[in-house]
C-alpha cells in the first residue's frame, strides 16, 4: 500500500515546510528556554566548583553567602582552621556590583579573595591567561566573559585594579562573570563608605555626648575607627580532610562556633531550589504556554490541511479506504510536521544560544524529551482532525 | 435462483419519522443484466441520487431487496457485513466531476482501490496501467490530476471505477462537465467497458446528448421508477 501521507506531503511540500519552519522556530525559543533553565543550574553548580570548598559557614540561621547577606568575623578562620577534620580554611566575600571598564560598566561578581595563598578555597581554579594575584592591593583575576584583557585597569569603587589573570566559566549564580581581588580590597568595596558619609559619620558621633565625654580620654577616637574599620567577610570556606566526612567536620563548628554550616548537598539546594526556583518557575510556565501554543498551531494547521481533503476523504471511504488507513494518513502528516519543525527548532536553539547573554547549555536529554512531547503534542492534536475525517460521509462524494 | 448484474425489488427509502417523514423512494423495482448500460432519468427531487446512495450502500435503505451478482446484499436489512468491502469489491464509481486524489497520479489514482484490498503494489499498477491503455490514457499516467484534460480525468476515473472488476458501475453524471464530442467517448467507453467486463452500468443523467445511446431507460418521478425501452444501439 502506497503512503497517502507520503504522497500529500510530496505534493504541497512547501505548505509542509514553510508550516514547519514556523513551528520549528517556535520549538528552538522552547528548546532555548529549557537550555536556559539548565543554564542556570549548571552556574550553580559551577559557582560551588569554583569555590573549591567541601563546607560554608556562614552567619547562624542565614542561607548565605550566595542566596542571602551573610557576616562573619574575619578572624574567626583562625579558630575553624583548628576544629577537626578542617584541612583548610579561608575568608571570601561576594559582592555582585557594576565594575568601571574606561567609560563603560559592566555588571560582575567582585570576588575577596585571600592574597598570596593560591590555591585556597575560593581562588579561581584554572587561569587561562596570565597569572594568580600575588599582591594584597590592586590586582585583579576577571572571567573571560567580562571582557576585560591582561593589563587592563578595572574600576572598584574608588580603587583601580590592573587584570593580572583571565579565567572562564567562573560566574555567579546569575550568571555573572566573577573578577577576583585581594580580600581586604574586597572588604572596603563592600563595607566602606565614602569620604563624605565618613565625615558626616564623625561629626554624628562628635555630637553624641555619649562617645564624646570630657572626662574620658580616647574614647571618641576608639568609637570613630571601630566606626570605620571593617573586620567582616561574607563567609569562610571550608576544605575538609579525606578522611572525615563533612557533616563531622559541620557539626562541630555549628555546636561551638554557633554559625550555620552547610555542605555541597545543601548548598546545591539552596541555590537550585531557592535562589532560582523563582526563575525556574516562570521558565516552567513559558514552556506550558509555548507547548500549548505549538499544539494550537498543529492543530489549526492539521485541521485545515483537513478540511481542504473533505471530498477527496469521501472518495476514498466510498471506495472503500478503511478508517485506520485515513486517521493513520492525518497522524503521519501530523507527525511529519513535528518532526520538521522540531529539527528545524533544534539547529535554530544550537545555533542562537551562544549568541544570549546569559549561559544556554543544551542537554540532549531535553532533546529527546523535546521530540518526545513534540510528537505527543503532535498526536494531540491531530485527534480533532481524525475525529473530523472519520465523520465525513462517503455520500457526500456522491452529492 | 439469483440473477446476476443487479436486481432490485420494492425498495424504498423514508427519511424522518411521524408526520415529517418523507418517503424518498416508494418501491423501486429495477434489473440490470451484465455488460448492459442503462440509464436513470428524472426531474431534481425525484429520487435518483437517493437510489445511487442506496445502490452504492453509502446509506440504508428502508425496505426491499437487492441483489447484486448472484448474491442478496440487502433484505430488507443489509446481509453484509462489511459494508466498506462491498463497495470496494462489488461497486464501481464514476461521479460527475471526477474526483481524482489530487496527489496521487493517473496510475496510483486507478491502482489505489486493488492496493486497498491488499493487492501487491506492482500488481496494481500493472492492472491500472493495462485500464489506462484500454481506455488510451497510458500516456498520461505519470501525470497527475491538475496536468489531466477534462475528458482524460474521466477516464482515468472512468478505469478507477473499473479496475476491481465490479459486477456493477454506478455513474452519476459521468458527461455532465464535457462537451458533446467528449460526452460521447464517454459513454462509448462505458459501452465497451460493461461488454468487454459484463458489467452492469447504471448511469444516471440530465444530459439530452447521451439519452438517445440508452437500450434501456428508468424514469423516476417522486421516487417510483418506470421502465421504458430507448431508442439507442449500445454502440453495437
Amino acid at each position: 500500500m502506497i503512503s497517502l501521507a507520503g504522497r500529500d506531503i510530496l505534493h504541497a511540500w512547501g505548505k509542509f515546510i514553510f508550516t514547519g519552519i514556523g513551528l520549528g522556530l517556535l520549538i528552538g525559543v522552547t528548546l532555548t528556554m529549557a537550555g536556559l533553565y539548565r543554564g542556570m543550574v549548571e552556574d550553580g553548580k559551577v559557582l560551588l566548583d569554583n569555590s573549591g570548598a567541601d563546607l560554608w559557614v556562614v552567619q547562624k540561621d542565614t542561607l548565605g553567602p550566595y542566596a542571602e547577606p551573610s557576616s562573619v568575623p574575619d578572624d574567626l578562620w583562625r579558630s575553624i582552621r583548628t576544629m577537626p577534620g578542617v584541612a583548610q580554611a579561608a575568608n571570601v566575600t561576594y559582592l555582585t556590583m557594576q565594575v568601571g571598564k574606561e567609560n563603560e560598566d559592566i555588571r560582575a561578581m567582585v570576588v575577596g579573595i585571600t592574597a598570596g595563598d593560591s590555591g585556597a578555597p575560593g581562588w579561581p581554579p584554572h587561569l587561562v591567561a596570565g597569572r594568580q594575584i600575588t599582591r594584597g592591593h590592586y590586582e585583579a583575576v576577571a572571567d573571560i566573559a567580562t571582557g576585560f584583557d591582561l593589563g587592563d585597569v578595572l574600576n572598584i569603587r574608588r580603587n583601580r585594579y590592573t587584570v593580572v589573570g583571565l579565567t572562564r566559566r567562573t560566574v555567579s549564580s546569575s550568571g555573572d562573570p566573577m573578577v577576583f581581588i585581594p580580600l581586604k580590597d574586597a572588604q572596603e568595596a563592600q563595607f566602606l563608605k565614602d569620604n563624605d558619609a565618613i565625615l558626616m559619620q564623625r561629626r554624628r558621633t562628635r555630637a553624641n555626648p555619649v562617645f564624646n565625654r570630657p572626662g574620658v580620654r580616647g574614647l571618641l577616637d576608639a568609637v570613630t575607627g571601630s566606626q570605620i574599620e571593617n573586620r567582616s567577610v561574607n563567609a569562610i570556606l571550608v576544605r575538609i580532610r579525606p578522611e572525615f566526612t563533612p557533616q563531622e567536620v559541620a557539626e562541630p563548628i555549628q555546636r561551638w562556633k554557633r554559625l550555620t554550616v552547610y555542605d555541597r548537598a545543601a548548598m546545591e539546594k539552596i541555590l537550585i531550589g531557592k535562589l532560582i526556583a523563582t526563575s525556574a518557575r516562570q521558565i516552567g510556565m513559558f514552556l506550558v504556554i509555548l507547548a500549548l501554543v505549538s499544539a494550537a498551531i498543529v492543530a489549526f494547521i492539521i485541521y485545515t490541511l483537513t478540511m481542504d481533503k473533505i471530498r477527496e476523504i469521501a472518495v476514498l471511504k466510498l471506495i472503500g479506504t478503511r478508517n485506520r488507513t485515513i486517521a493513520g494518513m492525518i497522524l503521519q502528516q501530523a507527525l511529519v510536521l513535528g518532526v520538521i519543525g522540531f529539527v528545524v527548532g533544534k539547529i535554530t536553539a544550537t545555533f542562537a544560544a551562544p549568541h544570549f547573554p546569559k549561559y544556554v547549555l543544551l542537554v540532549p536529554l531535553d532533546s529527546v524529551m523535546g521530540l518526545f512531547a513534540v510528537l505527543v503534542i503532535c498526536v494531540l492534536s491531530s485527534i480533532v482532525a481524525i475525529r473530523m475525517a472519520l465523520r465525513v460521509d462517503p455520500a457526500e462524494a456522491i452529492g | 435462483m439469483n440473477p446476476k448484474g443487479i436486481h432490485i425489488e420494492n425498495l424504498s427509502k423514508r427519511f424522518g419519522e411521524g408526520d415529517t417523514a418523507v418517503l424518498a423512494l416508494k418501491e423501486v423495482n429495477m434489473q440490470v443484466a451484465p455488460g448492459e448500460v442503462v440509464g436513470l432519468i428524472g426531474p431534481s427531487g425525484s429520487g435518483k441520487s437517493t437510489l445511487l446512495k442506496c445502490l452504492g450502500a453509502v446509506i440504508d435503505p428502508t425496505s426491499g431487496r437487492m441483489v447484486l451478482s448472484d448474491t442478496v446484499i440487502y433484505d430488507n436489512g443489509w446481509k453484509v457485513r462489511d459494508l466498506r468491502a462491498l463497495r470496494r469489491d462489488k461497486i464501481g464509481f464514476v461521479f460527475q466531476a471526477p474526483y481524482l486524489i489530487p496527489f496521487l497520479n493517473a496510475l496510483d489514482n486507478v491502482a489505489l482501490p486493488p492496493m486497498l484490498a491488499g493487492i501487491a503494489n506492482d500488481q496494481a499498477r500493472q492492472r491500472a496501467l493495462e485500464l489506462l491503455t484500454a481506455l488510451d490514457v497510458q500516456h498520461r499516467a505519470e501525470a497527475m490530476p491538475s496536468q489531466l484534460s477534462g475528458g482524460e480525468q474521466q477516464r482515468v476515473a472512468i478505469a478507477r471505477g473499473l479496475i476491481n472488476r465490479p459486477p456493477v458501475i454506478l455513474a452519476d453524471e459521468p458527461t455532465a462537465p464535457l462537451d458533446s464530442e467528449r460526452a460521447m467517448a464517454v459513454i462509448h467507453i462505458l459501452n465497451n467497458m460493461a461488454r468487454r467486463f459484463q458489467t452492469a452500468v447504471i448511469v444516471v443523467t440530465h444530459d439530452e446528448k447521451i439519452i438517445p445511446t440508452f437500450k434501456r431507460i428508468y424514469h423516476i418521478r417522486d421516487g417510483i421508477t418506470h421502465e421504458e425501452r430507448g431508442e439507442g444501439h449500445g454502440f453495437d
